[in-house]
């Protein structure tokens, strides 16, 4: 192994490793807001009953029974093309899509049907008590919502959510093949310089490897912290 | 429907190798994990940090790089393989496909089943132990098949997920459906080959989950409330 291949500066990939790394690192984190507000939209018009139900199913049923990747390039090539109708451009001055809010979008699509049953599940499992006893103090169903059910279900979906997270940084790999220089990309740019496509193909797992594990790490400090009671868990004989 | 017609056996022959890649990846990735997850359960001192690391690899790091760590990754020590005259094989992108499809499964199916071997219930091994089964006939006859039936659902949603994510196969110029509708809408820029893409992949996600379910109601009749006792029969003669 040639450690050179890795070191800072022109001669080394190291640094484009590193950006890479940012890109990737910045796509998952713009898309966690976009997917889990999509998920809670669906989960919400699920609740609603009804044809939004049924809105709610097809979105779920449609994106977790399509491979991410055909999802990424629906949005990729059929958005822009919409645009392009939508405007009704002339040859040769097309909109395109970026591939960064490309990935966003279809990423986020992606996250939220998935999240939507992760929510679904979480207030499924939810208790009656204290929704019932918010409504008999008074309060509105969205201030029930917001002010006794929302920590309680996020602890419960925290796991599922954690989960998803994880297999959103693993699918931003996917946004490299529509040419966004995230990690995957300059791993390969890299390869195609060096002609070394083992070690530069091993070193940018490596790389994905260390992310999911921090993340893991993280997401099991949040899930400690998230518990009633705190770090230290509910006390014998205390009060949540 | 004028362009299904078109497209229609191009697409067909896309999803005939998308389905010949999941369900051979996933058999293949099932023989693989059981001993994994045996592993995992009993933990052999020597063998298990290898067991854990492997399982941590493969669900860490994305499909698609370990696509490309095995079908380009492979050139790099084409003597070495020659040598050995594995390189016919990992030079053929079906078989990097299917090798990577069934490692990676096989480390999300080891993880799964570890969880149902581990949900099998204390009582029913003790039971098997006070009747004096053999450790063969007690893995053979009540741990297994009990851990395959608590794994089974879960197992089904693993099949679900190489089917989607097996779609990277058309990164590296296989035509699966995903690579059959990339070429097409390549060719034609007709927007509807997608539609008819997603449309392929539900019917068979869809064939596939219905099919699990089915499975699943056979493998758990032992549960199924009693049915009702037989009416009396009808005397036909007479």
């Amino acid at each position: 192994m040639n450690w050179q291949l890795l070191s800072w500066g022109p001669t080394g990939w190291g640094d484009e490793l590193v950006a890479g790394l940012g890109i990737t690192l910045a796509l998952a984190l713009a898309t966690l807001p976009v997917g889990l507000l999509l998920g809670s939209l669906s989960c919400l018009l699920w609740f609603r009953g009804g044809p939004a139900r049924w809105l709610a199913r097809a979105y779920t049923t449609l994106i977790r029974g399509t491979p991410e990747l055909l999802t990424l390039f629906l949005v990729y090539n059929g958005v822009a093309m919409l645009l392009n109708r939508l405007l009704s451009r002339e040859h040769g001055d097309f909109v395109s899509l970026s591939p960064f809010v490309a990935g966003v979008i279809s990423l986020g699509l992606v996250l939220g049907g998935y999240a939507a049953e992760v929510l679904r599940g979480a207030y499924q499992s939810l208790e009656f008590g204290p929704r019932e006893a918010g409504l008999a103090l008074g309060m509105r169903r969205y201030q029930v919502l917001l002010l006794i059910e929302l920590r309680p279900l996020l602890q419960l979906a925290l796991p599922g959510l954690g989960n998803l997270w994880l297999n959103l940084v693993k699918d931003t790999a996917l946004v490299s093949v529509i040419a966004l220089n995230d990690l995957m990309r300059m791993g390969t740019v890299a390869v195609g310089a060096t002609r070394q496509p083992f070690f530069f193909y091993l070193t940018v797992c490596f790389i994905y490897w260390g992310v999911c594990m921090a993340s893991e790490w993280g997401l099991a400090r949040l899930q400690l912290g998230c518990r009633p009671g705190g770090r230290q868990g509910v006390q014998p004989g205390g009060h949540a | 429907m004028d362009s299904l017609q078109h497209y229609g056996a191009q697409l067909l022959a896309g999803a005939g190798l998308t389905l010949k890649l999941t369900l051979g990846g996933y058999l293949l990735a099932a023989l693989l994990a059981l001993p994994l997850a045996l592993l995992l359960y009993r933990r052999p001192r020597l063998l298990t940090p290898l067991a854990r690391l492997y399982v941590s690899f493969f669900r860490g790091t994305p499909l698609l790089g370990q696509l490309f760590l095995l079908y380009y990754g492979a050139g790099q020590f084409r003597p070495e393989l020659q040598a050995l005259g594995l390189w016919g094989l990992l030079r053929d992108p079906f078989n990097c496909a299917l090798l990577t499809f069934s490692l990676n499964s096989a480390a999300y199916q080891a993880a799964i089943l570890l969880g149902g071997l581990q949900g099998v219930k204390a009582g029913e091994m003790e039971a098997a132990r006070a009747y004096g089964f053999r450790p063969v006939q007690l893995y053979r006859l009540i741990l297994l098949p009990n851990a395959y039936r608590i794994a089974f659902p879960a197992l089904g949603n693993e099949l679900i997920l190489l089917l989607k994510g097996g779609a990277v196969a058309s990164i590296v110029t296989l035509l699966d459906l995903m690579g059959q509708t990339r070429r097409l809408f390549s060719q034609t820029f007709d927007f509807t080959v997608y539609c008819y893409a997603a449309l392929g992949y539900l019917v068979i996600t869809s064939s596939l989950v219905w099919l699990w379910h089915r499975l699943e109601r056979r493998l758990m009749r032992h549960l199924q409330p009693a049915a009702p006792p037989p009416t009396q029969r009808l005397a036909l003669s007479h």
